[in-house]
């Protein structure tokens, strides 16, 4: 176990991924001698060659080939340069990659990753910070995760690999830089499953992605406020592990959920609906709180972009205003 | 290298299996036995069955919306084929794709594809994907004039031009996309120049002449599988029947539709078997026959066969 941030905990992930397995290979722009918009694979080049394929600038037919490649047995992992290009890559990622297996009965299989940086925080405004987790957890046949710290981004993007289905990996570029215990060698993050991060008693927060450590934050500032919350990373959108979520919340009487993605229709609406529909309810004593994205396109001047997401401060905001109602 | 009698009489039966195959789908679907939309093959014949006589067994294709041609011709079982139109738990999906998404992975057909140019992409990734292994296989991937203006066909010729990979892009030109004719859609007038932008050859061949397409596909194969690249090949053909079911075919006139006829595939190939004393009007005769009694076997196994069961309808979401 040593300190890692989060990018070389991924980079360390293809890396065990490219040796295990002759058929796991990786496409996309700029990632060979470039090493990467953000320098995930910076340095692997030299060693690497043969496993980092720099592609055209042609996001549909980068997804298309990485699903083709994937029919025919291979495991491609596919690196979208932000993950607002996947725009030009739909086609092949909701009407063929997410429907192949199922129109055929069975018959076909894609086991492809999709890696895609996203979010704001980079100053790069609309098109090039948007969090779109909630647009592909919409689409049957997709799985969809946002691993949240080294040791799962490590672990998830293993399993991403050797799961027999097109995974959407979302990584925030703000967490590329944050650091973490990371083991050495070789282990698996089940996807589907959430984690608690943080025990408590008082209330749950229920985050993805960026908002974990933003949560764990205000988690370790509201012990100020006398409020123990529990923190939740739901990691992964699909399948979404509603029982950890369910159990939380019986226990704390209350939820808060913090997301990345804008608001309207966000992945937090599901979260809430899942916990009305269990017997969550009957322990909830406050009604549930999201906080979200603002619905805009992210803006560029620092001050609008800080103000898009929700920020440490908004969250424990969020969380007090619950208590002070009482 | 000569073609065999065996193999002549293979592609002859092939292309005659698809047209029956498609008046019985057109009958069944007068009768409202079949569900949905369909699009048909027939006039198209010599096209699917030449270019997938080039082929061996595990090479791969990917198909269109019109694809019951190309399934058959990669040699696809007929009455499997029958049940999935039928929505029926034998068919080739369990009754979950339909007309426009029979896959054979056995055949090694990738699947036809609802999505005009979607199965282009996908040809280029599983060409791609032989190159990598270096498996010495070849995939054709089959598409009509109207997927030629989309932007993946340009994208995915783009790759197969500098990765030189083993894939031969099959446009069927049939001169009409739905409605739109070609030369109101298409800037230039031979989908086969824009390989050029490519670097990637350009071949035009007459896609009523099953040889003829046999011939020049099997140069592109062999050039593909002696990893010398990719190769367009437009195959000018002609649809008879409308775009689906529903088209009354107002574009085009019907004397137009004649001349085409006049150029039958079938009876083009049958005559140059005849021709060559490779094959008398009482074997052909005789395969018709056959082929006869296969549709009807093919009808009878989707008819008595079990319907798509709806306790299992979440089934094969996820892998």
């Amino acid at each position: 176990m040593s300190e890692k941030t989060y990018i070389d905990a991924l980079a360390e992930a293809l890396r065990e991924e490219f040796d295990r397995d002759e058929n796991v290979f990786m496409m996309g722009e700029d990632i060979g001698i470039y090493g990467g918009a953000f320098g995930v694979t910076k340095g692997m080049y030299p060693k690497y060659k043969d496993k980092l394929l720099d592609t055209p600038i042609s996001e549909a037919s980068i997804v298309g080939a990485g699903v083709g490649c994937a029919l025919v047995g291979m495991r491609p992992i596919v690196e979208i340069m932000f993950s607002d290009f996947m725009m030009d890559a739909m086609e092949w990622i909701v009407n063929q990659a997410a429907k192949l297996r199922y129109m055929t009965g069975g018959q076909l299989k894609v086991p492809m990753v999709i890696r895609a940086p996203m979010g704001c925080g980079t100053g790069a405004a609309a098109q090039h910070s948007q969090s779109l987790p909630a647009l592909f957890a919409h689409i049957p046949g997709l799985k969809v995760v946002m691993p949240a710290t080294p040791y799962d981004v490590k672990g998830m993007l293993k399993a991403a690999v050797r799961d027999d289905n097109p995974v959407i990996f979302f990584e925030h570029k703000l967490l590329y830089w944050t650091k973490g215990d990371v083991p050495e060698g070789d282990y698996t993050v089940p996807i589907g499953k959430a984690a608690v991060k943080r025990e408590g008693k008082d209330i749950t927060i229920i985050a993805g992605s960026i908002m974990v450590p933003r949560s764990m934050g205000a988690a370790e500032k509201l012990k100020e406020y006398g409020i123990d919350a529990e923190v939740i990373d739901i990691r992964s959108l699909v399948p979404m592990d509603v029982e950890t979520i369910v159990e939380s919340v019986s226990k704390t009487g209350k939820a808060i959920i913090v997301e990345d993605d804008n608001k309207n229709n966000g992945w937090g609406s599901e979260v809430v609906s899942k916990l009305i529909e269990s017997d969550a309810f009957d322990y909830l004593d406050e009604p549930i709180k999201r906080l979200a994205g603002k619905d805009i396109p992210i803006p560029y001047a620092p001050e609008l972009e800080r103000a898009a997401v929700p920020q440490i401060e908004d969250i424990i905001e969020g969380v007090k205003e619950i208590f002070d109602k009482r | 290298m000569e073609l065999s009698k065996e193999k002549m009489l293979w592609m002859y039966q092939k292309m005659v299996e698809i047209r029956k195959f498609e008046l019985k789908v057109d009958e069944l679907f007068k009768k409202n036995m079949i569900w949905g939309t369909c699009h048909l093959y027939i006039g198209e014949e010599a096209t699917a069955v030449g270019a997938c006589a080039a082929l061996n067994r595990d090479d791969y294709i990917t198909s269109t919306h019109r694809g019951h041609g190309h399934c058959i011709a990669k040699g696809a079982e007929m009455k499997r084929m029958m049940a999935e139109l039928l929505g029926r738990e034998t068919g080739y999906c369990k009754g979950r794709g339909g007309s426009m998404h029979i896959v054979d992975v056995s055949t090694g057909n990738l699947g036809a594809n609802g999505v005009v140019a979607g199965g282009i992409p996908i040809a280029t990734g599983a060409a791609l994907a032989s190159k990598r292994r270096g498996d010495g296989k070849v995939t054709i991937c089959f598409f009509g004039d109207g997927a030629g203006n989309e932007g993946a066909f340009h994208e995915s010729l783009n790759m197969a031009g500098i990765w030189k990979l083993p894939i031969v892009y099959l446009c069927e030109n049939n001169l009409y996309g739905m409605s739109n004719p070609v030369k109101n859609s298409t800037a230039v007038e031979d989908i086969a120049v824009r390989g050029q932008a490519y670097n990637i050859p350009g071949v035009i061949v007459d896609g009523n002449d099953v040889l003829a397409v046999y011939e020049t596909v099997k140069e592109a194969v062999g050039r593909a599988r002696r990893g010398e690249g990719a190769t367009l090949i437009e195959s000018k053909t002609y649809r008879w029947m409308g775009h689906s079911k529903s088209d009354p075919r107002a574009y085009r006139t019907r004397e137009e539709e004649q001349e085409w006829k006049e150029r039958d595939p079938i009876k083009l190939f049958a005559s140059q078997l005849m021709d060559r004393n490779i094959a008398t009007e009482d074997e052909l005769k005789k395969i018709d026959e056959q082929v006869d009694e296969e549709i009807e076997e093919a009808y009878e196994f989707a008819v008595n066969s079990p319907k798509a069961r709806v306790e299992d309808i979440t089934e094969y979401v996820y892998a």
